[in-house]
């Protein structure tokens, strides 16, 4: 390898398909994380100090 | 196609192959039927948490889904009506809908116990639970019962929409737990009826491929012999109205004419692809009829001498 190549780096090198599904899927998880954590914030506001309450 | 996902490469998976995974079809009907346990109950509930719980039992619905197509990838490649899933398709690897299953099924759980409350958040993960452990992992490979059984996992929706709202179980909806427990039956033998070669070839031991074509049919009608009364029940014991009562009475003598056709058809599988259609619409008509019920029942009541109790 003379020096004016770039270095390839070791390790598994993704392909364009596989980059894209996982950017896809990254965003995914963030989506539902975010849904998560409104959802959370929302039903503090509704059940306020009631919160904790949780019937068995 | 297996090869390439043995040697455990970078996910191809987009995000429609996971949502494949969580059978949205078979989501709509769990977030259907536990939306009308969860309105029937007595307890008016805030609609933020209503959301929450039909939310929570849809992700584990989800989860449930995910979780039988990576105990059943096998299964799913050699029957037509299921290889074009992902795992079988290639597009997923059998660990992938482990972990994902697995991830959905704990947070619905948690979430449905920390949000709504902890009995409805116990019987989810029961529900889940005995889809996987008892019907998918056990029964579906080893007996033709496999689908009266574990017909009880469809069944218990309405059971925790109406634990969401109330916390606690009653009558009212066990009798809608019996009502698709009755009817899972039936709809899924009239669908094996004309896939018996699918799920021989799959070696799943279905009832048509076990024990004939023709005890199946008898099985039918026997087994529609009973819902058609118990989908009147609600009606009978008072917390439905006569537009329920009515339509339950209709399309309960609808299903029996099919499961007679059914019954007597020796040639083809007209009848039962038709029973089958049919059968769908049944419990949608039924679920539909309660919601309506309860949403316009105060219009009703006078008129049809309806009174709701208030209990």
């Amino acid at each position: 390898m003379s020096e004016h190549e770039p270095r390839r780096e070791p390790g598994i090198r993704l392909t364009e398909q596989q980059l894209r599904a996982r950017r896809a899927r990254s965003i995914a998880i963030a989506i539902s994380l975010g849904v998560l954590a409104v959802l959370f914030y929302i039903v503090t506001l509704v059940k306020g100090p009631g919160v904790l309450e949780r019937p068995l | 196609m297996s090869v390439t996902l043995a040697r455990a490469e970078p996910s191809i998976a987009g995000v429609g192959d996971y949502i494949e995974l969580m059978k949205p079809r078979v989501m709509s009907l769990v977030v259907f039927t536990a939306l009308v346990g969860l309105v029937v109950a007595p307890v008016p509930m805030h609609p933020v948490l209503a959301f929450t719980a039909l939310l929570c039992i849809a992700v584990g619905a989800g989860a449930a889904g995910a979780l039988n197509m990576w105990y059943d990838a096998d299964i799913d490649a050699r029957m037509t009506r299921t290889a074009a899933r992902p795992i079988p398709a290639g597009r997923l690897a059998r660990g992938e809908a482990l972990a994902f299953g697995l991830t959905l099924a704990g947070f619905s759980v948690v979430v449905l116990g920390l949000l709504v409350n902890v009995f409805a958040a116990l019987l989810l993960a029961a529900t889940i639970g005995f889809y996987v452990g008892i019907y998918t992992v056990w029964l579906k490979r080893w007996t033709p019962l496999n689908i009266v059984i574990g017909g009880a996992a469809g069944a218990l929706p309405p059971v925790i929409g109406w634990a969401a709202a109330t916390g606690t179980v009653a009558i009212e909806p066990l009798v809608l737990f019996l009502i698709v427990f009755l009817w899972t039956p039936p709809h899924f033998w009239a669908l094996s009826l004309y896939r018996a070669d699918d799920y021989a070839r799959a070696g799943v031991p279905m009832l048509p491929v076990v024990a004939g074509a023709d005890a199946t049919r008898r099985q039918i009608f026997r087994y529609t012999l009973v819902l058609a009364p118990v989908g009147v029940a609600p009606w009978l014991l008072g917390y439905a109205g006569a537009l329920y009562g009515i339509t339950a009475v209709l399309a309960g003598s609808a299903m029996l004419a099919l499961a007679i056709r059914v019954r007597g058809e020796a040639r083809g599988h007209a009848a039962s692809k038709q029973m089958f259609g049919f059968s769908i619409l049944y419990l949608f008509l039924l679920f539909a009829m309660l919601l309506a019920d309860r949403v316009a029942g105060g219009l009703f009541a006078p008129l049809w001498g309806h009174f709701p109790t208030g209990a």
